[in-house]
């Protein structure tokens, strides 16, 4: 997907609605281009743009209510695993549509971790430089955002009727 | 149930950011530990599912993309620009605006690899494919009269090629290859049984950047070296040592002049 079409999707997933993304996606471009003498040949042009757009969105009115859960949450033990849900199983069974919803339910630090990761396919180290964290922050974190979505998933596969 | 002990390190395998060193480690892991081989296919599934499923919001009505959206915000950039025409750093700022416009209107998908030499990489794998080739050339010959026509038409450019006479090097012949979608000349060359191919395209940002004059490096134990002369990219490769590569390069640099 282009680099373009990617932010308007990213954007979407963070502000949930058409008009904000727009908006946001707009003012990461001039703010970039603003910008663009800090950004440094050979850097990453990935994370740099992505911290842009995240950081216009945290000055937004969504990002403001938003930003309490987006840098929380990571001081919490991880639980130690309990029941494993076969996800193997449970894909076969779910749709998009279901994967979609548990993405839109996870609160927004998680959400936004699991689509850098998965979606924008970034590295740890890129993911550690989009959202300022540590790496060993970006694995606890990852690794409780997708115990969070599996949990969500498995609630609704055994809301389909077999 | 999974070995707890590899658990965060086998969702780094599954995300591609697990360290060299760890690397191997998994690897062995999980040829002997079946359960942990499915716990890795079940985070690659996860992930491919999640993608698809991040990737098609956009398609839904809902929040699919407006399609006056792209131009009005082309617009907005270019007239962000006008009433700062007078400052001082206008300059930087044209060249941003450029770059950016370039980025919105070309669909340029900069990835994880901006700042890696493309070109190098590249020519790194079209040398190595040569080697594996029973045709490693389309014109076979030594005669630098017969190989340089036989790209007129094929190339947007031209370059010259030295007289090799009195050298160790001899040539072995040409084809027509594409570098990050440009068509390109592979040339190569062999000296003391070892192939040299000498890559020339043209000069473009894509290609990835060259700050040096020449610069000359080792990559997966090939000797590389690449520079910019008459708006043509060169890059050599070879497995033979930097000082002939090295040697062969100053004839070719010669020859451009």
């Amino acid at each position: 997907m282009p680099l373009f079409a990617r932010l308007y999707n990213f954007a979407c997933w963070l502000t949930r609605d058409r008009t904000a993304a727009e908006d946001l996606v707009q003012e990461t471009f001039m703010k970039a281009l603003k910008g663009f003498a800090s950004f440094q040949q050979g850097t990453n042009f990935h994370a740099w743009i992505y911290r842009i757009l995240r950081n216009a969105f945290l000055n937004s009115q969504a990002g403001l209510q938003a930003s309490v859960s987006l840098d929380a949450g990571d001081d919490a033990p991880l639980e130690p695993s309990t029941a494993e849900t076969p996800e193997s199983l449970l894909l076969a069974r779910l749709e998009s549509e279901s994967i979609q919803a548990a993405l839109h339910e996870l609160p927004m630090n998680f959400r936004e971790i699991v689509l850098l990761c998965d979606f924008e396919e970034m590295s740890y180290q890129e993911i550690s430089l989009a959202i300022g964290i540590p790496i060993g922050t970006v694995m606890s974190r990852l690794s409780r955002a997708r115990k969070a979505m599996r949990t969500l998933l498995a609630a609704k596969l055994q809301g389909v009727p077999r | 149930m999974t070995c707890d002990l590899h658990r965060e390190k086998l969702a780094a395998y599954a995300d591609e950011s697990l360290s060299p060193e760890d690397l191997s480690g998994v690897e062995d892991h999980l040829r002997a530990c079946p359960s942990c081989a499915a716990e890795v296919l079940t985070l690659i599934q996860m992930k491919r599912a999640t993608r698809a499923a991040a990737a098609s919001l956009t398609l839904q009505p809902e929040f699919r993309m407006n399609p006056d959206f792209r131009r009005k915000l082309e617009k907005s950039i270019q007239s962000s620009r006008r009433p700062r025409w007078k400052s001082s750093w206008l300059p930087g700022l044209a060249v941003a605006a450029a770059a950016l416009l370039l980025a919105v209107t070309s669909f340029v998908v900069l990835t994880a690899r901006a700042g890696r030499n493309q070109a190098i990489a590249e020519s790194l794998d079209l040398h190595v494919a040569t080697l594996a080739s029973a045709n490693p050339v389309d014109v076979v010959s030594t005669d630098r009269h017969t190989v340089k026509p036989w790209f007129q038409g094929k190339l947007p450019f031209t370059f010259n090629l030295p007289e090799l006479q009195d050298s160790p090097y001899k040539l072995l012949g040409g084809k027509l290859v594409y570098i990050e979608h440009s068509p390109a000349a592979q040339l190569l060359f062999e000296i003391r049984k070892h192939q040299i191919s000498v890559f020339l395209v043209q000069n473009e940002e894509r290609l990835g950047p060259l700050n040096t004059a020449l610069a000359a490096t080792r990559e997966r134990g090939f000797s590389v070296e690449t520079w910019n002369q008459a708006g043509l990219r060169y890059v050599m490769v070879s497995d033979t040592s930097p000082a002939d590569v090295h040697a062969l390069g100053e004839l070719l640099r010669n020859a451009a002049r």
